[in-house]
């Protein structure tokens, strides 16, 4: 008998405007020792699955049909059956470990509350069984470290924590929502491989939820790939990576940026703007082109940056050192890379490149001029206009009060006073048409668009100075892999015809070989190492590197 | 700090608001009279000394003469400060206790009928000024139905420096009035403040965890969500305890209760700047112990911040 | 290409804010009592035609008559008489006038006020946001209502007793804002710091665009949502406490009488049974308040997305 059985799931959310279906007729079964991947880009209802089999379903979503049933149990069959089996028979773990424990308990109390809803056991009992599950997800000194606030726990701390809560009681299926995606790769890594572990010694069956294709083929036997709600495909991982059935797999899985070589473009097979066939920079007209000389645009010498976190005392016990003297130079025209993991520094360069902060020591020449020691303002509008960046997050880089013709406008009419309102309108055509978005998204507001166009207009932005250096910071994290990839390609079209030298800044190292010409690796603020990309990728040197390029999940390891 | 800053404003009232030598005497006192009283009382000295002066008589209770009253100041308020003091006590456990368990229950019942109608009188009772309270509990009580008194504060009992109305009946009688009045607003407003924390703190991940860890409904809402949504309701009650001092100025003037609040209203329509200003310090006083304490409870409540705080000294 | 065509009323149409106001009986009630009520008291000569601060309007036989519809009522006067035979109907309205118009001028000015404040504390942060925020801390600790009360003492101690009377309104409109201004600041404040993090506004930065534009163009109209509610509030507020002021004798002299000096007046006549010449504006005043209060809380639930 199969132990989980997802038949015909239907889930509704009931919106204003329309209704949307988050999970539509989906049939999944989940055997006993298997980890079966749940794939699928965001809104595709991989996350509606998992929370409808432990039926928390946030509002106002409803389970609409269908059944689920668990070792012969009908979940939906009585609204009191799931009570039972909730911490007994089903664990689930959330995403942010920073955010899914309660705050001003300690995590023993969390533990002992727990198990002894479930099993009859007397607090002392409960406590030494605490203490061993907190041993056996690996947390060192677990009796004293029993008595400890979550705050005191590290992220990936923090997630053995609530693993060993989802797992204090024995469940026999475990729900994994995006377990790692919070976390650093490295960390990441150790997490996947706890969760492998306790699965093959607990005889678990784990549902895990990801959108990330690497975790998926390192980790699971079997996937289920969703989109807008459907099931597109279910089988063997291995089957399912290397030979897609359905377009939308052979998308999603053609969008994932190869670990183990350079490819030139990523083959795009569903376009976001479909009308649009080749990419089109009409603003190669209006741009002052300059050519590529061999010379080094940005020198960084020696920089460092120190945050004081309490600046009214002005004590040096809590100041942080973000960046730890770093050198290094990009050359005009070629796309240098920027790799590392959270805290390691790399926003932070960026940020003084840009000059939002200032550097605590050291020298930042643009173009043979130091631009950390300009004062004037009209001097610094100088190179205002030839250093542009796109940021991370596509919903926080966008005024929401302003149209995006407003937008792309700003800079065009700071840096050109005397242009006219008729050719202000056809520049940010040019604009708008050269990173693929329409004449008539200028009337519209940023919330009417998805986070890839959002960020297309970002870029749009940018390109309205005509910048020479332009730092994209973390530019496709928060987006889709077949959206990342569309964004990639946009910005490598506009590097070629436009000349422009980037800065790439990433924490995924698959990104970073695909986009970049030579990688500066980062940590915690200090130069592990600089080397051409393919040499970074082959022959690494710094030890940390290696660390990183081994812990990264891959896709291509279901090939071997 | 706070101190300081209060301190030194009641001090320049005291000194630039008006003339206080015009305050003190009448309009017949000739000009040689009125110097010498001015060098008497040190209005000559420079400035700062003045002012550290007005600190020192400030810490030792003295704030000088009430031109209306012609009495020292600081026998007028310790007269008056136990009736202030007990009714403005009684409101605060009123608006506390009702407030808080009124705001977890809307809280955690969202939906229901009883739900809405706390929360459509609770805006009701944020629209209605204290004194319209007042006026209209008198009206219902004392005139209508004349089972409660309208004014004063009863039969009182003496005990040392302290007069309690809380040994008598009449005195117990008379303050069911103005403590109710005078909670009301407060209470609304906690409930208002505890709701809002009981539902944002629903719909947090650590509860939905806990949620799917199977942990009864009753444990969440009661030890998961309420031991968190308790943390702001400390820094309420400390800002509450304050607000109602001032508030307890209306109550005390619609229920003619002879507290200090009273006494300030006279002195604000009298001008009277010395009982101004040493109620400006009074009230000061009663803020930063109050945020003394506040703070205090926090450390013991809130683990994050107990453990930042032994950080650093360790 | 229908995008070009959508006007501004389109857009409100459309937008959410719309859609949960015409969802919402208790916003739209509100909001159709406070139309109401502001015009009749602004428009108060074409509603009645009363005019209670003519002299020749007095009549003294004609005082303390009850409402219209008890035994001795005069159907002229709707709502009976005060003590001066001047009708209460159209007194309530030119006192709610005085109420309204002290009202909105301290949520202006506190607006404003704070709003500057907070919003240039939270935008260039450091000593100057130390102070400001100081400043607010400071005067949060001492109640709006006894703030009100020390700036208004303290005017009466500056101000000659024959200016006062005249000076009186303006003097409570300094003191009602000066009470609330540190609200504003500090929602302001909060919410810039919030915006001020946004990359949009590092965009704008590296762009070259100046502090001011961006403080005014970018910033602000991101964090007006929150000031709205709070100026709502604060308005029912204000109308309070300017009624509370007057009610304790400090606020409008009763020349000019608002709504809280009409209560003040009448609570005299209150135990000889003339019940309804302090009834009628204090459940006027509660009305206004309510709806106001009704429509705040909408709003606060309607633009606070964190709650929904």
């Amino acid at each position: 008998m199969t132990f989980l059985k997802i038949n015909n799931l239907s889930v509704n959310y009931e919106m204003r405007r329309e209704t949307v279906y988050a999970a539509k007729k989906v049939n999944i079964n989940v055997e006993k020792g298997e980890i079966l991947g749940l794939v699928g880009e965001s809104g595709s209802g991989k996350s509606t699955v998992g929370n409808a089999i432990i039926n928390l379903i946030d509002e106002p979503g409803k389970v609409s049909g269908g059944s689920i049933i668990l070792d012969g149990t009908d979940i939906y069959e009585n609204p009191e059956n799931i009570l039972k089996l909730r911490g007994k028979k089903i664990g689930l773990i959330f995403q942010d470990p920073q955010t899914s424990l309660n705050p001003i308990l300690t995590i023993g109390e969390q533990l002992i509350e727990t198990i002894q809803t479930h099993l009859k056991l007397t607090t002392e009992e409960a406590k030494n069984k605490a203490v061993s599950l907190l041993k056996e997800v690996g947390i060192k000194d677990a009796e004293t470290r029993f008595n400890n606030y979550p705050h005191q726990f590290s992220g990936g701390m923090r997630q053995r924590v609530v693993i060993s809560l989802a797992l204090c009681c024995e469940p026999e299926l475990l729900i994994a929502d995006e377990p790692t995606t919070a976390l650093d790769v490295s960390i990441q890594s150790q997490i996947l491989d706890l969760i492998k572990r306790l699965t093959k010694e607990r005889n678990l069956a784990v549902i895990l939820i990801t959108h990330d294709m690497g975790v998926i083929s390192e980790t699971t036997s079997r996937v289920a790939v969703m989109k807008n709600g459907d099931l597109v495909e279910i089988g063997p991982t291995k089957e399912i990576l290397t030979k897609p059935k359905e377009i939308y797999t052979k998308a999603l899985v053609s969008s994932v940026p190869p670990t183990n070589k350079k490819i030139n473009r990523f083959k795009i097979i569903e376009k976001e703007n479909k009308a649009k066939g080749e990419t089109n920079i009409k603003i190669l007209n209006r741009w002052t082109k300059k050519e590529i000389i061999d010379q080094d645009l940005v020198k960084i010498k020696n920089l460092s940056k120190t945050f004081d976190d309490n600046f009214f005392t002005e004590s040096t016990k809590n100041s942080v050192m973000a960046v730890d003297d770093v050198s290094f130079n990009i050359k005009e025209g070629e796309s240098f890379g920027l790799v590392g993991e959270s805290g390691s520094g790399k926003s932070t360069i960026a940020k003084m490149i840009v000059n939002l902060y200032s550097p605590s020591a050291g020298d930042i020449d643009f173009d043979n001029v130091c631009i950390t020691k300009i004062k004037g303002n009209k001097e610094m509008m100088k190179f205002r206009k030839q250093i542009q960046m796109i940021f991370q997050d596509p919903y926080s880089s966008l005024n929401g009060r302003l149209k995006v013709k407003d937008i792309v406008a700003e800079p065009i009419k700071l840096h050109n006073p005397s242009i006219s309102t008729k050719d202000i309108d056809s520049y940010i055509y040019d604009l708008l048409e050269s990173v693929e978005l329409t004449q008539q998204s200028a009337e519209r507001y940023p919330h009417e668009f998805s986070g890839g166009q959002r960020q297309r207009i970002s870029i749009a932005r940018a390109l309205a100075t005509q910048p020479r250096l332009l730092v994209c910071d973390e530019p496709t994290s928060a987006l889709d892999v077949s959206i990342q990839a569309q964004i990639l390609n946009l910005l490598k079209d506009l590097q070629e015809q436009l000349n422009l030298t980037i800065l790439f800044i990433s924490h995924d190292l698959p990104v970073v070989r695909q986009m970049c010409d030579r990688i500066a690796v980062l940590k915690n603020g200090k130069l592990c190492e600089i080397s051409k990309t393919e040499e970074l990728f082959k022959n690494p040197s710094h030890d940390y590197t290696k660390e990183l390029l081994k812990l990264m999940p891959k896709i291509e390891s279901i090939y071997n | 700090m706070v101190m300081l800053v209060v301190a030194f404003v009641s001090f320049s009232l005291f000194n630039f608001v008006g003339d206080p030598i015009n305050n003190m005497v009448g309009e017949e006192t000739s000009d040689e009279e009125r110097a010498e009283l001015r060098e008497t009382l040190g209005l000559t000295d420079p400035i700062y000394i003045q002012f550290s002066r007005f600190v020192v008589n400030a810490s030792k209770g003295n704030f000088g003469i009430s031109y209306q009253l012609k009495r020292p100041v600081s026998e007028l308020i310790s007269e008056r400060l136990p009736a202030t003091i007990e009714l403005v006590l009684v409101s605060a456990l009123i608006a506390l206790v009702s407030g808080t368990l009124l705001g977890v229950y809307t809280g955690i019942n969202r939906k229901g009928f009883l739900s809405d109608i706390i929360l459509a009188i609770s805006l009701l009772g944020v629209s209605l000024p204290t004194f319209v309270i007042g006026i209209l509990f008198i009206y219902l009580f004392a005139v209508i139905l004349g089972v409660l008194p309208s004014f004063g504060r009863g039969e009182v009992v003496s005990l040392g420096y302290w007069t309690t109305g809380f040994l008598t009946l009449s005195g117990l009688k008379a303050i069911i009035l103005p403590s109710v009045t005078l909670s009301l607003f407060q209470m609304t407003y906690i409930i208002r403040l505890v709701r809002a924390e009981m539902m944002e703190i629903l719909q947090t991940d650590y509860i939905k965890f806990a949620r799917a860890r199977g942990i009864s409904e009753k444990s969440i809402h009661y030890k998961h969500a309420l031991k968190n949504g308790l943390i702001p309701v400390i820094t309420i009650a400390g800002i509450n305890i304050g607000t109602l001092i001032a508030f307890s100025i209306i109550t005390e003037t619609v229920f003619q209760w002879p507290g200090m609040g009273f006494l300030f209203i006279q002195a604000v329509q009298f001008v009277d700047i010395p009982i101004m200003s040493a109620y400006l310090v009074f009230i000061a006083f009663v803020f930063v112990m109050i945020n003394f304490i506040v703070d205090i409870l926090y450390y013991f409540i809130d683990p994050r911040i107990r453990v930042k705080a032994e950080a650093v000294s360790g | 290409m229908d995008n070009k065509n959508l006007t501004l009323f389109n857009r409100i149409k459309d937008s959410d804010i719309y859609f949960s106001f015409i969802k919402s009986p208790t916003a739209i009630l509100s909001t159709l009592i406070l139309i109401i009520i502001f015009f009749c008291s602004f428009f108060v000569e074409l509603v009645t035609p009363y005019n209670p601060f003519d002299p020749s309007s007095l009549s003294l036989m004609e005082a303390f008559t009850p409402p219209s519809w008890t035994e001795e009522g005069l159907s002229k006067f709707i709502l009976g008489t005060d003590g001066q035979g001047r009708d209460m109907l159209a007194t309530i309205l030119y006192g709610s006038r005085i109420s309204l118009i002290v009202g909105f001028s301290a949520v202006i000015f506190a607006l404003v006020l704070g709003v500057g404040l907070g919003l240039s504390a939270g935008y260039f942060g450091g000593k100057y946001e130390m102070i400001v925020m100081r400043l607010t801390d400071v005067q949060l600790t001492v109640p709006s209502i006894l703030m009100a009360l020390l700036v208004d003492g303290i005017a009466r101690g500056i101000i000659s007793r024959e200016l006062h009377d005249e000076m009186a309104i303006y003097v409570l409109i300094f003191a009602i804002g000066i009470s609330e201004w540190p609200q504003f600041a500090r929602v302001s404040r909060a919410a810039t710091l919030v915006e001020k993090n946004k990359d949009y506004v590092s965009a704008s930065t590296i762009i070259g665009v100046s502090n001011i534009i961006i403080m005014f163009k970018h910033i602000l109209p991101n964090i007006m949502r929150p000031v709205l509610v709070i100026g709502t509030i604060g308005l029912a507020l204000a109308i309070i406490a300017e009624a509370t002021l007057s009610f304790l004798g400090v606020g409008v002299p009763p020349t000019t009488p608002s709504l809280g000096t009409l209560i003040r007046l009448g609570n005299d006549f209150l135990f000889s049974g003339e019940w309804w010449i302090t009834f009628f504006p204090a459940i006027f005043l509660v009305i206004l308040a309510f709806s106001i209060n009704l429509l705040g809380d909408w709003m606060r639930d309607t633009l606070n997305p964190k709650l929904n």
